[in-house]
């Protein structure tokens, strides 16, 4: 058949809307998913649409939007091109797909609203370039990683470098909590600080830094301890939490709160020679993974933690796990691979070998269980951390 | 009897002479703990609570599965298995939040 026949042929079969008709979908609850290339959207886009290249449109749509019964209204720039994009996604089990005739030409004729998303100036595409090269990213994972929020809970060994590398990445906002000063101590490990700095607070000394890296990351500082009362609001707006703090009661608090926002968690974790790795994300859409007390219901008391004598960390370890948590972070944010969800990694440095271990979700999960009521946030007591 | 490999994380090395593998035989993972503890006074409480149960902070894997979702305790063992014991860590390398 050739292409002639084809259009004809999907014409009659897939059903088409005015711009005017895919806005009142919109409003009802559709999703209009603009499928031109970057260079394209770049000159406007309706608000709200989702930008998913022609290119990756199979591979991401499952990804982003997991509900085969949300309706679905895919536009061009003149009507043709998302009419065989109905066409493949249809294929792929959406129960109700459009396309829009005339495009988005027929769209901004006709007055409707438009949008410039952000774009890449010079700067950033040299900067950049490295990633825009990979088709997995390209463009419109580059603007997507800038308009990205991560929050950092602590500053210190496995924020540091986290920090350090989803900043140079371009992701566009990191938040970051710590309530600690620079010590000259921390400097073995916590590459963000430097001697000069010691005695300045820690999110002081990250954000001089990050904005010295990379001046187009905004870095948002919160020099606070964690607590029931501020958690969430703390936490509330990021699309991923990494979570590098040194001690239990912190942990519940972010895994709690993980759980309540719908947020992943990418969870890290040291002590001496030995790291440990994995993404609680109940929320994941499809697939949910387990949280982290579906993997330990309740922190240990303090005298069965670790106790502060033997404490002690290789520098270099949180290097590795703050690494992999950032990894999995760019993966979760630009929707790419299989996350380490319901996975457990760890590290033995000294054996050099990594373990990977499966952790199932907890039905009787008090947090993340299945129609359960959250139960309330608690302030666990707080004791001697395992890391000095 | 089944001979099997315990992996011992670090916070647990002080009663095992700081080996991070010791090798035991048994039919099941109680069995296996409790032949771990045999003279390493300590060790058992820490893994195990009061009423002889799994603690809420401490895993027990059989190979990648964790027993929890297996048979538990009472997971029988083959040859060759190997049991990592695996505790909730909370080091951040000194990250204060």
């Amino acid at each position: 058949m050739g292409a002639r026949d084809r259009l004809a042929e999907l014409k009659a079969r897939i059903p088409e809307v005015t711009p005017r008709e895919a806005l009142a979908l919109q409003a009802r609850g559709a999703v209009l998913v603009d499928v031109r290339e970057a260079d394209e959207i770049a000159q406007g886009t309706p608000p709200g649409a989702l930008r998913l290249g022609r290119g990756f449109l199979e591979l991401r749509i499952e990804q982003v939007l997991p509900d085969p019964q949300r309706p679905l209204v895919l536009m061009c720039g003149s009507g043709t091109r998302s009419l065989f994009a109905a066409d493949d996604v249809a294929r792929l089990g959406y129960r109700s797909v459009s396309s829009m005739a005339g495009g988005f030409t027929r769209w901004k004729h006709e007055g409707l609203p438009v949008e410039q998303p952000p774009s890449l100036d010079a700067a950033a595409r040299e900067r950049y370039s490295r990633h825009l090269l990979m088709p997995e990213i390209g463009e419109a994972g580059q603007a997507r990683l800038m308009e990205s929020k991560v929050l950092l809970v602590g500053a210190g060994g496995l924020g540091s470098p986290a920090a350090y590398y989803l900043a140079a990445a371009g992701v566009g906002t990191l938040g970051l909590v710590d309530h600690d000063v620079v010590e000259r101590s921390n400097l073995q490990r916590q590459i963000l600080h430097t001697d000069a700095r010691v005695g300045t607070s820690k999110v002081a000394s990250a954000r001089q830094a990050l904005e010295a890296l990379n001046p187009g990351v905004k870095v948002v500082g919160h020099e606070a301890r964690l607590g029931s009362e501020n958690v969430e609001r703390l936490l509330g707006g990021y699309d991923v939490v990494v979570d590098g703090s040194d001690n239990f009661a912190t942990r519940y608090l972010v895994n709690d709160a993980c759980v309540k926002l719908r947020i992943p968690d990418v969870n890290g974790a040291v002590y001496r020679f030995e790291g440990q790795l994995s993404v609680f994300w109940p929320a994941r859409p499809q697939r949910p993974g387990p949280c982290y007390r579906c993997l330990y219901r309740e922190p240990p008391p303090p005298e069965l933690a670790p106790s502060c004598a033997e404490a002690g960390v290789l520098g270099v370890l949180p290097g590795v796990i703050g690494l992999l948590q950032a990894t999995e972070t760019l993966k979760l944010l630009l929707g790419l691979g299989e996350p380490l969800v319901g996975r457990l990694l760890c590290f033995d440095a000294l054996r050099g070998r990594f373990t990977e271990l499966a952790i199932e979700r907890d039905p009787q999960c008090r947090y993340c269980g299945e129609g359960r009521a959250f139960p309330g946030y608690v302030d666990y007591e707080r004791f001697c951390a395992a890391t000095p | 009897m089944s001979k099997v490999t315990i992996r011992i994380p670090t916070p647990l090395r002080g009663h095992t002479q700081g080996a991070d593998e010791v090798q035991v035989e048994a039919r099941d993972v109680r069995e296996a703990l409790s032949a771990l503890g045999q003279g390493r006074e300590g060790l058992l409480a820490k893994v195990l609570g009061p009423e002889g149960e799994l603690r809420s902070f401490v895993n027990v894997f059989v190979g990648s599965r964790d027993v929890r979702a297996l048979a538990g305790l009472a997971t029988p063992l083959a040859d060759g298995d190997v049991l990592a014991i695996i505790p909730a860590v909370a080091g951040g390398g000194h990250g204060r939040a």
